[in-house]
């Protein structure tokens, strides 16, 4: 477990469960049932690991080892799909039995070939050192119990803390029908801080986490990076002490850069995905070219970009990952692909067939999905609104691909009054219509930031780390759901 | 795959293995699964998935610290060296004097039959569940021109064996069974598309309702959405469809669950005793209901579940609690505990359900001069520590007592204690086919934003 030290991936997960090309091949040929069907194996091993403080101790720690292996048959729409977390000869050819169920076909065994060698993906996007992705459980205990000091020492009125230590270590074998045979190796970390702040009978939280694709020695060498969210959370949640009720109807928001990019993945990232466009089930279905933001908006998304929580080396189907512009000065340029759906809609898979874990199928997925750059000045974006709301963090957001509402919440915003930020709001809850909502973008700052590292997006009930990013943006009339009218 | 012995005994060998390895106590928790599902899209089988799964999760003791840790890998090697890692990492882990496994005397010693599982036994019916998809979209499809597409339907059927034991004396198990079917139709109509859905969910499959039921209900509550519009910011009674009343009660449900309260998480913190909704709303949460979707003869612990009183005529009775939230509260469980099999047991509800009323639902609209029902709620507006309440719907616009259009693109907010207290109408279609259940429900009046 966290002792564990040689971690050359590549040779371990094969190893790990003693799988051969002859195997390999066994497997898929028992899988295809017709020479124009696809398909591939997705082996998994994983581990993952929580330590967790609360009440200024820490009080557990989780490990958690999964493995298995999905079997995935592609007949033109169809898909069959079978997984098994028991890796033997007999359960894999079980697992490729009952995937081919999908398609009617002759039963003639047809001949696969995998080559001896696995491949490793064309770029390393998170290289580790030496020393590996975790540190022994001791140091990490002592970080968090420091992690809660500097949370109480910002405020006395911070009354209890919360942080955690997540370190991932995922490792990738993808085969498949047509001489794919890769391999990769997937560190993720991730630090979340929560305070509770108590004052004269009120309470309320303050949150702050950070991560990616790097080792957690890297919070351990450099712990002012963790101190930083320990004071960013006590801060949000003294702020939010004061909090006014939030006015209802529509007005100018301000968005700040970084996490309210959280906005682009409701509003049109969702959206953009192949299989909506595919089954026309989405708003942006058929409208490549179309206009569907101001032109003052270019929003990509980038799996290929180092050390990113939403970034990978290569997708969960083995195609490499690369940057997908969506949208170019407000006009509609692509979706994000899949296999399966970039063959039946007759373009290339862009390096966004992702899953959760072995027991799922992949489906077109985000990466980190941010807009580029613009020109204006953060300070004179917020001078220029009278009256408005400018929202700085959020919780989290949902939408409905088909009528393109969607939704998300601030969890730190703030009433702009002539020009300048004033009294801190709560319950912001912003609501918007996918299609249009980026049309009323008048102001685009020059101060892009991604997120810190702590996205998570659901769809089909799997969820999956992103990344998303935003200037300092201006939106002129959108509805804001508070409870003040 | 192969033949296996029972979970119990794998769950007695690594107690065993535990102790020996220097845990001064231990519980595991073995959880396996069989599961099927087919998915059929505009007539055609769309994917069909089949699965296998077997997990084990260990927590041990070392006095007052404690590890936890799950896996897949039941070799016998693999189960050795996983244990002994786990009581090594408890070793590191500093102590927690509330830790620690139930009192042995409070243990359910004579666990009954809840009746969770399918008296046929389970059959994975591949041909059955793809007809029965099939059936279910082509009456949604049917139901009106102006259903064009579909995001398919799904019928899925799982069984699942659980079994727990501890080193202070308790062994059990049990078996579940679960079937449902569900819908999701598009329609179109002035280029403008909208989708709704509509599901069952069973023991059995002999339990589940019609497919051409679910696909009628599912084409219903797609159509009555086209045509929708946004509203100008108002103040309005707000009437909560009873599927949608659940959500609502889930929200209260983990206000009253001991992991939010010791942690000071919770809108209800301190509020036993106190009134904390209309006198209408009673709440009880039912650990034994036959057959129930949330039903378990024992909690994650091995302590007897029971039927609690939550709230008695808006009153708040009683928390949800397990062994650690208890004493941390200075309260005893509950019974209430419930466990992912890679963490802590923790409280959380069973069959928890709001009682319903005896107005018919269809009538709660009778008498509004202008309000709204609400079909569909969106995004993460809760605020659980404040109560604050901020989220996306839509739904159907009521005018002199009478559905007048549909509505979307607004939000409704207010805090929740307001909104429990200002409860005035429940309605009698409580639905018991999921843990959460509620009936449709009519709030006083709440803040709608739009234009």
């Amino acid at each position: 477990m966290s002792t564990d030290d040689s971690k050359d991936s590549i040779t371990a997960i094969d190893t790990r469960f003693g799988l051969d090309a002859r195997q390999l091949e066994q497997t898929l040929g028992t899988a295809l049932a017709r020479k124009s069907d696809f398909a591939d194996l997705y082996f998994e091993l994983r581990e993952s690991t929580h330590v967790g403080l609360e009440e200024g101790l820490v009080k557990r720690a989780n490990v958690s080892i999964s493995q298995g292996v999905g079997v995935r048959v592609l007949a033109e729409e169809k898909t069959g799909y079978a997984y098994s977390d028991e890796i033997t000869p007999e359960a894999l050819e079980l697992a490729a039995a009952s995937a081919r169920t999908i398609a009617h076909g002759s039963s003639a065994e047809r001949r696969i070939a995998v080559r001896t060698g696995i491949a490793s993906p064309s770029h390393n996007l998170y290289p580790i050192d030496a020393k590996g992705v975790s540190r022994p459980l001791p140091d990490r205990i002592d970080l968090l119990q420091k992690i809660d000091k500097e949370a109480r020492k910002f405020d006395s009125r911070i009354c209890n803390v919360m942080a955690n230590l997540a370190i991932e270590e995922k490792q990738i074998l993808v085969t498949n029908s047509e001489g794919t045979h890769i391999a990769d190796s997937q560190p993720l970390v991730r630090v979340n801080v929560s305070c509770v702040a108590e004052s004269g009978g009120k309470r309320e939280t303050g949150n702050a986490g950070a991560g990616g694709r790097f080792s957690i020695g890297f919070y351990l060498d450099e712990p002012e990076q963790a101190f930083r969210l320990a004071r960013d959370a006590a801060r949000q949640a003294i702020v939010n002490l004061d909090a006014e009720e939030a006015p209802a109807g529509e007005m100018k928001v301000v968005l700040g850069p970084g996490w309210p990019g959280v906005l682009l993945h409701e509003a049109v990232g969702h959206g953009l995905e192949g299989d909506f466009n595919r089954k026309k089930t989405s708003a942006f279905a058929d409208r490549i070219g179309d206009r569907v933001a101001s032109e003052l908006c270019t929003v990509v998304d980038d799996g290929a970009m180092e050390r990113r929580r939403g970034s990978l080396n290569m997708d969960d189907e083995g195609t490499p990952t690369g940057r997908t512009v969506l949208i170019e000065k407000g006009r509609l340029r692509g979706y994000l692909q899949d296999r399966l759906n970039a063959r039946l809609m007759g373009v290339s898979p862009t390096g966004n067939g992702r899953r959760e874990s072995f027991m799922h199928a992949p489906l077109p997925r985000m990466t980190n999905t941010f807009m580029l750059s613009g020109e204006d000045d953060p300070g004179d974006i917020l001078r220029s609104v009278d009256n408005g709301i400018y929202a700085v963090s959020f919780g989290g957001g949902q939408v409905d691909i088909t009528n393109g509402k969607f939704v998300f919440s601030a969890r730190e915003a703030y009433r702009i009054e002539g020009g300048k930020v004033g009294a801190p709001l709560k319950g912001v809850t912003l609501i918007g219509n996918g299609p249009d909502a980026l049309t009323r973008i008048s102001r685009v700052g020059n101060d892009l930031a991604l997120d810190e590292g702590i996205g998570v997006c659901g769809k089909d009930g799997q969820s999956v780390p992103v990344g998303v990013g935003l200037p300092t943006i201006r939106l002129d009339g959108m509805t804001v759901g508070g409870t003040r009218t | 795959m192969s033949a296996t012995k029972p979970v119990i005994e794998t769950a007695r060998e690594v107690l065993q293995t535990a102790h020996a390895a220097g845990a001064t106590s231990a519980d595991v928790v073995v959880v396996s699964q069989e599961a099927h599902a087919a998915s059929v899209r505009l007539g055609e089988v769309e994917s069909v998935e089949l699965s296998r799964q077997k997990r084990l999760g260990l927590r041990c003791f070392r006095g007052h610290s404690s590890a936890i840790a799950s896996t897949a890998d039941f070799s016998a090697s693999g189960l050795e060296s996983f244990v002994r890692e786990t009581v090594a990492m408890a070793n590191v882990l500093p102590e927690d004097p509330d830790s620690g496994l139930p009192d042995a005397t409070l243990l359910e010693r004579n666990a009954p039959d809840l009746q969770l599982e399918d008296p046929g036994g389970f059959h994975i019916d591949g041909d059955g569940s793809i007809t029965a998809a099939r059936d279910c979209e082509e009456a949604a499809m049917g139901a009106d021109p102006r259903i064009r597409n579909s995001e398919g339907a799904t019928s899925s059927a799982s069984a699942s064996e659980i079994a727990y034991a501890s080193s202070i004396g308790f062994e059990g198990h049990y078996r579940t069974t679960n079937h449902s079917l569900s819908v999701s139709p598009i329609a179109e109509e002035n280029d403008a598309m909208q989708g709704d859905y509509w599901w069952d969910s069973a023991r059995s499959r002999e339990d589940l309702a019609d497919p051409a039921e679910i696909g009628r209900i599912a084409a219903a509550r797609t159509l009555r959405r086209l045509g929708a519009r946004k509203l100008a910011t108002t103040r309005a009674p707000v009437i909560f469809e009873a599927p949608i009343a659940a959500s609502l009660l889930g929200h209260l449900a983990g206000a009253i669950c001991g992991g939010a309260l010791y942690r000071k998480l919770s809108f209800l913190q301190e509020r036993l005793g106190e009134v904390i909704a209309s006198p209408l709303v009673q709440i009880t949460d039912e650990g034994r209901l036959p057959g129930g979707p949330a039903s378990r003869p024992f909690d994650a612990e091995g302590l007897p579940t029971r039927s609690t009183t939550i709230v008695k005529d808006g009153r708040l009775e009683s928390f949800l609690l397990d062994t650690y939230a208890g004493r941390k509260l200075g309260r005893p469980s509950t019974g209430s505990a419930s466990r992912s099999i890679g963490d802590a047991p923790g409280a959380s509800p069973t069959n928890f359900r709001l009682a319903p009323g005896l107005t018919p639902a269809s009538d709660l609209i009778t008498g509004i001069s202008r309000g709204l029902l609400v079909t569909s709620l969106s995004g993460m507006g809760v605020n659980t520590i404040t109560g604050d309440y901020s989220r996306g719907a839509s739904g159907l616009w009521i005018e002199g007592g009478e559905i007048a259009y549909p509505v979307e693109e607004i939000t409704i907010a207010g805090n929740l204690i307001d909104m429990f207290q200002s409860i005035d109408a429940l309605g009698d279609d409580l639905r018991p086919r999921s843990g959460i259940a509620a009936p449709s429900l009519r709030i006083a009046e709440m803040t709608i934003a739009g234009s």
